[in-house]
């Protein structure tokens, strides 16, 4: 275990989440000359780092994910950002004048203001034998393992595009690919269910899900469970891939911010919460469209937002003083 | 070669040169994908605090990363990255697709030991 010193600073905005979102809102406070720390608990660029290509940003014609938040965080740190990642954070206190943030090295900072940009992460299904087998037999990416299961029998979870587009592209190296979906229709987009369903290697089994994984080494068979009925089978398969989806990583917030069934922090148009100084962006607010482009445009108006009540609020203590 | 922020081997013979000439060393063996940057992201703000131990990273497509696609140790991998942890040019962990940071520290600790910045 790594023994870090005990730390308490203070800074004017603490932003929680390093995806474009807190990495924007970073560069916007820090050049405004306000002390900024962007606290992470998983690596600098959020879900924008796992994308391949970036084809459609504005005034950069192609980059990978990883080169563009490579650059923000080096932008950051140039305006004077402090950034620290793969934290983890122990208690959060969003109420008052000075909020508060602990992390479980013993760290605690304070600030006059948060922006909270947590992001999103890919949903596992939690089932007993999904950690063990992670890496042998299960996975969450077919351009990165589809190749393991050349000639095999997999399974594919879930309903959206993801699910049948990847399970389309596993028939490349797949002998045989059953989908595996929790309801009797599928959310994905026309097109993506019919070449699914007409192509010869893939089958489904609808209203059932994986209720659990079992094998010795290696992955060898599954407990699927219908819905309706409540049976039980088990299956034999090589391999399964998992892709249900998206969840807000905002589980830290619950009874601290006000947010909506799925767990998606409620926000104004300046990006304001419910609570004084506490502003949130990105992937994990409530809205429609999720895109790196809309990530930065949310993480620079909670920054200005920020930045303006920042500036009220010493201009107020400075009246307070002089009367 | 990989994009990332550490040092790449990109032959077998600097392979055998970095087991050979640094006592701990880390290897994560993948590609420019979901489950491997994660860990490239941890191993990168890692390289700090662990001093003892050298980086690095091996294109999982690159031939020469044989040398670690034919370890024993990987038999019956089915995800990357392939993460190798050789003490004195021996192999003594190898872990299967995304690791968080809990997971690697834990090995790190156990396998390298424990560092501290004081």
């Amino acid at each position: 275990m790594l023994n870090v010193m005990n730390l308490n600073i203070h800074y004017d905005a603490i932003v929680i989440g390093a995806g474009p979102a807190g990495l924007t809102a970073g560069i916007y406070l820090s050049r405004a000359k306000l002390k900024t720390l962007i606290i992470n608990e998983g690596i600098v660029g959020g879900q924008m780092v796992l994308t391949h290509e970036i084809a459609n940003y504005p005034g950069v014609e192609s980059i990978s994910g990883y080169q563009l938040a490579n650059i923000m965080k080096k932008q950051a740190r140039t305006f004077g950002c402090d950034i620290r990642s793969n934290v983890i954070i122990k208690e959060i206190n969003l109420h008052g004048e000075v909020k508060s943030l602990s992390l479980v090295d013993g760290s605690v900072y304070t600030s006059n203001s948060i922006i909270l940009t947590p992001g999103g992460r890919s949903r596992n299904l939690g089932v007993p034998g999904e950690d063990s087998f992670k890496g042998k037999g299960i996975s969450y990416c077919a351009t990165c393992d589809g190749d393991f299961f050349t000639g095999k029998e997999i399974m594919v979870v879930g309903g959206g595009n993801s699910a049948l587009e990847e399970a389309v592209s596993l028939t490349k190296y797949a002998s045989k690919v059953t989908i595996v979906h929790q309801f009797g229709h599928f959310q994905a987009f026309e097109h993506a269910i019919e070449e699914a369903k007409n192509h010869p290697k893939i089958n489904f089994i609808m209203e059932s899900s994986i209720v659990a994984f079992h094998g010795s080494e290696n992955l060898e068979s599954v407990d699927i469970k219908h819905l309706k009925t409540g049976e039980i089978i088990n299956l034999k398969t090589d391999g399964t891939f998992v892709f249900i989806g998206y969840i807000p990583n905002t589980e830290f917030l619950i009874g601290k911010v006000e947010l909506n069934q799925w767990g998606e922090i409620i926000v104004k148009s300046d990006m304001s919460t419910g609570l004084e100084g506490v502003y949130a962006a990105g992937d994990s607010v409530a809205k429609r469209y999720r895109q790196v482009t809309t990530a930065v445009g949310d993480g620079t108006v909670a920054a200005l937002a920020a930045s303006n009540y920042l500036h009220e609020s010493k201009a107020n203590h400075k009246k307070l003083k002089a009367a | 070669m990989l994009y990332t922020n550490l040092k790449h081997i990109e032959t077998a013979t600097d392979h055998a040169k970095v087991i050979s000439e640094n006592e701990n060393v880390m290897v994560i063996c993948g590609r420019m994908g979901p489950m491997c940057i994660p860990v490239y992201g941890i191993a990168e703000d890692l390289e700090n605090d662990y001093k003892h131990v050298k980086f690095y990273d091996m294109e999982f497509d690159n031939p020469h990363s044989q040398v670690i696609r034919n370890l024993p140790e990987v038999k019956g991998f089915m995800g990357i990255p392939f993460t190798i942890y050789y003490k004195s040019g021996k192999v003594v962990k190898a872990t299967s697709s995304i690791q968080t940071r809990v997971q690697i520290t834990n090995i790190l600790d156990k396998e390298f030991g424990v560092t501290v910045n004081a």
